[in-house]
């Protein structure tokens, strides 16, 4: 077998492998809460107003961290929840461009005020991006 | 961060998960057996897509190094540099820590702040993670993200390029 090969088939495998611990606590959590929490406490949480709701999900998503395969796991079941798409969009793009837990490493290397700024705007882009997103959804 | 202090990590949070069910056991065990009926069906979903997201990542992790990303991100100039921060964005893998130290030499070498965070926040977009989000989301809805997402790159890029100097 090419080395090249074997060494990105290992790089894969620890990828996966490394996820999955999270993976499955995060799939217990989410049935033990879908076994828990009636549905209509969801709709309660989101306003079904357009931009606090994308606020909303920003927010939780900002503030949690993981692979983006975590998200989209927890986005989908959120919707099926009936939680709006426009909160669960926003949740997901924050999910995976805000990085609260990776902030003070990103400072010391490339600069507190670079850290900041691309973080706030990730955030404030992840509001947009699930507005504009969900919009033409609709739209097509 | 150590690869291993991140495995912990996942594990602790798997035991307190484990912990938590114990506690509802004890209160509602019917709860337990619909969580756990609902776990069964939510991995019986997922495990073929991983198979191809298994696949997607071999095939990645074996063209794309920081090394060759570095090559090209530092060498190209003008509005070709803002593809390859894009597609250099798009398909780089492993965790963000790993990439610092590249994008920190890269700027010593003279590449401004928007090319990076234009980078960092393609790192977003995972192509091997895309059969996952069709699955829950459908096609449209993730080709028009991935373009909006795409969009807004750049603005960042271009914000950060004008506020952020060197």
């Amino acid at each position: 077998m090419n080395k090249e090969f074997k060494q990105s088939l290992i790089k894969s495998w620890r990828s996966i492998y490394n996820l999955l611990p999270v993976l499955i606590g995060v799939i217990l959590l989410i049935s033990l809460v879908n076994a828990l929490i009636p549905k209509a406490y969801y709709s309660k949480l989101f306003s079904k107003n357009i931009f606090l709701d994308s606020i909303i999900g920003s927010g939780l998503g900002s503030i949690m961290a993981g692979n983006p395969i975590t998200s989209y796991i927890i986005g989908g079941e959120f919707l099926k929840q009936g939680i709006s798409l426009v909160a669960v969009t926003a949740f997901m793009v924050a999910w995976v461009t805000v990085g609260i837990v990776q902030l003070p490493a990103e400072s010391l290397i490339l600069g507190k005020k670079f850290a900041i700024m691309r973080n706030l705007l990730s955030f404030l882009f992840s509001i947009m991006v699930a507005i504009v997103t969900v919009f033409i959804v609709g739209l097509i | 961060m150590k690869q291993s202090e991140k495995s912990y990590t996942g594990y602790y949070f798997l035991i307190v998960v484990v912990i938590l069910y114990a506690i509802v056991f004890l209160i509602n065990p019917i709860k337990i057996s619909e969580s756990l009926n609902f776990t069964i069906r939510i991995f019986k979903q997922i495990i073929p897509l991983f198979i191809i997201i298994f696949g997607l990542m071999v095939i990645i992790n074996q063209f794309v190094t920081p090394k060759r990303i570095s090559k090209y991100l530092g060498e190209e100039a003008g509005i070709k540099r803002w593809f390859i921060a894009i597609g250099a964005g798009i398909i780089s893998t492993g965790p963000i820590y790993m990439w610092y130290p590249m994008l920190k030499e890269l700027r010593k070498k003279g590449v401004n702040n928007g090319f990076i965070a234009t980078f960092l926040y393609n790192r977003a977009i995972k192509p091997p993670l895309i059969p996952m989000i069709i699955y829950y989301f459908g096609i449209k809805f993730t080709v028009i993200l991935t373009i909006v997402m795409i969009i807004c790159s750049v603005i960042q890029g271009l914000i950060i390029e004008k506020e952020v100097k060197i």
